[in-house]
Parts: C-alpha cells; structure tokens; sequence
C-alpha cells in the first residue's frame, strides 16, 4: 500500500478490517480486507442507528515505521494489538515482544470521509487468472522505471504485454519490449480477440511482490480502454482489489493503437521485410537450429 | 542489407552479455560494424565523448551458432549502425537462461535490431519475449570515419596491476581528484597519482612486467639507451578511467597500456574471444 499512497485508511467494518490508499493523481487505488477470522479476536466497535463505524487515516510513514523490519518481527513479536482510541485521537498499536517487553505506538489519526473507487468486476468484458509467478516473471523484462504496458491480444490466441510509447516520443528512439505468453500459462483466460489496456505498471508492481510472497493467483478484470483495470487476490482470510486508471484510446490516436496494441499487421514489405508470425513460429520450432524464417 | 543471428549455447550468450555490459558503461552510443567474420563496437574521438575512443573487435564464429550478413553491396560486404549498448544491455539482461537469442535487423517502422528471446516456461509453448532497439543505418560514405585507430608511436609499454585492485585505488582516487597521472617505465613499475590542495596520493605497482614490444623498436620515438627506469607520464580524466575499470566484465587474460607521454593512454584488454582497446587523451 505504500507503494501507492501517502496515507492509509482504516475502515473496520462488519466483514473485517479493511486498510485503503489512493494515490495523489487518483489514478490508482488498492484496498486490502480482512476478514474477522485472520484476527485472535476482533472488535469493530458499535455502529448506533445514525453513527456509522469509525474510522481514519494516518500517514503511510508513522505506520511503516511500526512494521519496519519483517524479519526482526517475525522473530520476537508474539502478539499485536490495534486499537483506536477515538477519544485521545490516537490510533494504538501495542506490540507484545518476547522477554516480556511491550512497544507501544501511538499514532495520530484523521478523522475522513469513506475511501471507494467505483469499480465493478462483474461488469467487466475481459478477465485473466494467472499464478502471481507468471507475471512477475514476465514484468522483468521491463524496465524498472517504465510508466506504462499495454496487455493485450495476439496471434494464436497468445496474450501479449508491451511497453506503452507515447505518441509525444521520438518513435525512432525508443526501445519496444514485447512479451508473448501462452494461454496455458494462465489458469482461465476470457479476452476478445483484438482487446487491449494499457495501464501503470509501476503501481502493480507491489501487488505482484505481496501475490508472488502469498503465492496468490492474480486475477484481472477489464473493460473496454479508459475504464479502470482490477487486479484482484482472494483467499480465505484477505480479499484485495487494485484499481488502476487506463488509458483511453482517444488518448492514443489509431495509428499508435496499432502499434501499441496486441495486434501485428505485418507492414509493407521493403527490403527488410519481416513476418512475425512466422518468425515466432520459427523460434518455437527451433529446437535444433532448423535455420531462420523463410526469406522474404 | 540482411543479418540475422543465433545464439543457443548459455555459456557464450552470457559471455556476450558481458562484453555488451562492458561496452554499455564505457559510452551511450557507439557503432556496430558487422563483416562475415566479425562484430566490431566503435567509438569514434569525438569532442562528445571527451575525446575518448574505443575498439572492440569480435569473432562471430565464439558466439552465435548462426550467423547470416549480406552488405550494403557486394563489394562492400559490411553494415554500420549506430545504435545505444544500453538498449542492447537491457535486452540480454534477463535472456540469461533463454533456449535460444535471435537477433535481426528489421524495418518495419524504422530500423531496428529486433532481439527476441526464447524463453523456458512451464506451459506447452515458450514463452517470447522481443525487444526492437532503434537502430541508425551509417551510409557507407561515412564509413572511413570509423577506421581502426593505429596504435599510436607510445613511449613505455606496461601490463597493468590486477584490475581489481586497480579499480579499487581509482575509486577511492575519485573521490579526491577529478584528474589522475599514470606514470610508468620500461622496469614493470607503475605509479597513479593525484594530487590537490590539500592532499597527494601516489599508489605504486611494481614487478608488472613489460610486453616484448616495449623494449624493441616500437618505441621509435625515444632515444637510443634510455634509462629503464625513467617514468613516462599522462594526465587523465579519472571517471573515465573508473569508468574502464569498474564497468569491464571480459576479466581479460591479458590487460596492458600503452603510454605517450603527456598525450595519450591506449588500454588493451585483451581475451581469448575479444578484445577491447581504449584511448584516453591527455587533459589540456
């Protein structure tokens, strides 16, 4: 969560604890609930007729610094308490250590509105399922700092993810990274033939860490472009939903689509004149060095 | 103009890798000349790069196990382009456990050296990944720009210290001096010292030995019987020689400079598959 906002919301509610953040565009917005079962013991206090349950946000640093280490917690923290204390406007977090040693922190807190990005996954035309793995294995071809990809549709029913060039860069410039991956890798795929989005990839990078540690699959609902992209992760316990903003295809004129998009037409021959189709055909097949293509 | 090339074996893809590396941290953009038989990586003297120029010259035949290049012409059966080892470095960084690298010059919107790597996944299929680096296509008329630079009439010729602790005194050099003298003499020893204001420091290398040439007539310009002892020294820009040592992964089997006085040092890295030469000129 971190990875994305500035501050987190806590908003205990029937169905568990749920801690949300968005980040300063509003472009991205992650939320990660948990359910009552995954605490020894949870309270989410009282919500009267006209009151509603409370809740507030504190700033992502004071709350990290809490958590800082991973491995030192696991060692010697036994237990940990969360409380808020609405009162003293404190939000406590009281960790029990071994050697009877206790650490209290005592945060401060705003009070804030409900944090809600509108999606709705059930809406959406396009959804992949895949093992975490698989797309972490594959956002490594991409450069760390890269701001956009597009995923999309290919040939053989193959789904594609390309590194999102603006219109506004030289084209002549800039490198295109293009990474082809099978339906089989993936544990369900409904796409449309020709269906693309392109989204941060930055944002989801965190997500993809705390899926890959989980080993959750990750599931992706989208839509048509310009409407927002959900990662989703479940399991018994935790229910985590990512939404990003894409871009729209207003935004990215024809010709670009066609180039950012999963769809390769081979271009105009010239003297360089180069068949992708099967060019990837040949790089399957060449288990033993059965030679290139075929010539033009 | 057609190439196209493979490299299924691991060992030599990673070996490549690691020249593209090398190059890749010595400058941002360089040419690559293609022959039948070799791949050349220039850098030409340019004001631009601070004077520096590079060589780096290998054979084909060590690395791809398919190798395919037709010239702009038939009497002229070459292709130089311009392109940036940073592209090309990112490309192969995570291609180290690929099945197979192809690599092919296209036009589809532009020039490009498309490199697509094939890589082992769990499903029935590979999995695919294609990087298309921009690439600029050099018209012959410009190719004697680009010629091999002769190796200059030097006064000592000296084998370096191990690089690694080279690299190390140069680092912490750097963050003295924006300037290093390498001296050295016909008697295997070496000096690199920088001096300022308030502070010099001088590391001294000895027992490094001299390459056979040194003390033959290749050193033409210096007298008859000079002293072995006496030193040949060059004022240079130090992030550019941190840049050769730190930024090298050929761990060459042979490492040696080639000094003119006040002028010019001529770094030889040299291995069994490639070799790198470096120039960096004397500072004004």
């Amino acid at each position: 969560l971190s990875r994305i906002g500035d501050e987190l919301y806590l908003e205990p509610t029937e169905s568990g604890l749920s801690l949300r953040t968005v980040n300063s565009s509003r472009s991205a917005f992650a939320s990660f609930l948990f359910a009552p079962l995954f605490f020894q013991l949870y309270e989410p206090g009282i919500a009267g007729p006209d009151t509603e349950l409370f809740r507030c946000k504190v700033h992502m640093k004071s709350i990290l610094g809490v958590f800082r280490s991973l491995p030192s917690l696991e060692k010697s923290v036994g237990k940990c308490l969360i409380l808020l204390k609405p009162r003293a406007s404190r939000l406590v977090l009281q960790l029990h250590c071994k050697y009877g040693v206790t650490k209290t922190h005592n945060l401060a807190f705003q009070e804030c509105e409900r944090l809600q990005a509108v999606f709705d996954t059930q809406r959406c035309t396009s959804r992949l399922c895949a093992p975490a793995r698989v797309l972490a294995e594959a956002v490594v071809h991409f450069p760390p700092t890269l701001a956009e990809v597009t995923l999309g549709t290919g040939p053989g029913g193959k789904i594609s993810l390309q590194n999102y060039v603006e219109e506004e860069a030289e084209p002549r410039k800039t490198m295109v990274t293009q990474l082809w991956l099978a339906e089989d890798e993936f544990q369900s795929v409904a796409m449309a033939p020709g269906s693309h989005i392109t989204f941060c990839l930055k944002e989801l990078r965190g997500l993809l860490s705390f899926a890959e540690a989980s080993n959750l699959p990750l599931t992706i609902h989208f839509d048509e472009p310009g409407r927002p992209v959900v990662f989703t992760l479940d399991d018994t316990v935790l229910e985590v939903h990512l939404v990003l903003a894409t871009l729209s295809d207003l935004e990215s004129d024809s010709e670009s689509a066609l180039t950012n998009g999963a769809s390769h037409v081979p271009t105009l021959s010239d003297d360089f004149a180069d068949d992708l189709e099967s060019y990837m055909a040949a790089m399957e097949t060449s288990e033993g060095g059965s030679g290139g293509p075929p010539s033009p | 103009m057609r190439f196209r090339a493979k490299i299924v074996d691991i060992a030599c893809l990673n070996h490549f890798t690691r020249i593209i590396n090398t190059i890749a941290k010595l400058t941002k953009t360089c040419i690559l000349r293609l022959t039948v038989c070799k791949l050349y990586f220039i850098l030409s003297d340019k004001v631009a790069n601070g004077g520096a120029s590079m060589w780096c010259e290998l054979c084909q035949g060590n690395f791809f196990d398919e190798f395919q290049m037709e010239g702009v012409a038939a009497e002229h059966n070459e292709i130089y382009l311009e392109l940036v080892p940073e592209n090309l470095s990112r490309a192969l960084k995570t291609a180290q456990n690929a099945k197979a690298v192809k690599i092919k010059l296209t036009n589809k919107h532009c020039p490009c050296l498309r490199v697509a790597v094939e890589l082992p996944s769990l499903s029935s299929s590979s999995r695919i990944v294609t990087h298309d680096i921009p690439v600029g296509v050099i018209p012959r008329r410009m190719w004697n720009d680009f010629r091999e630079p002769s190796v200059p009439d030097f006064d000592v010729s000296i084998y370096l210290p191990v690089l690694k602790t080279m690299k190390s005194v140069v680092e912490r050099m750097k963050n003295l001096s924006n300037f290093i003298v390498i001296e050295a003499n016909l008697s295997g020893e070496m000096n690199l010292k920088i001096e300022t204001d308030l502070v010099s420091v001088t590391t001294h290398f000895k027992d490094l030995g001299n390459p056979p040439w040194a003390s033959e007539d290749g050193c033409q310009s210096s007298a008859q019987g000079r002293d072995l002892k006496s030193m040949v020294d060059v004022c240079i820009d130090i992030k550019k020689l941190q840049q050769l040592l730190a930024g090298q992964q050929i761990n060459p089997t042979k490492a040696l400079c080639n000094i003119v006085r006040k002028r010019i040092v001529h770094f030889i890295l040299l291995h069994e598959e490639v070799s790198l030469q470096y120039f960096i000129p004397a500072v004004t």
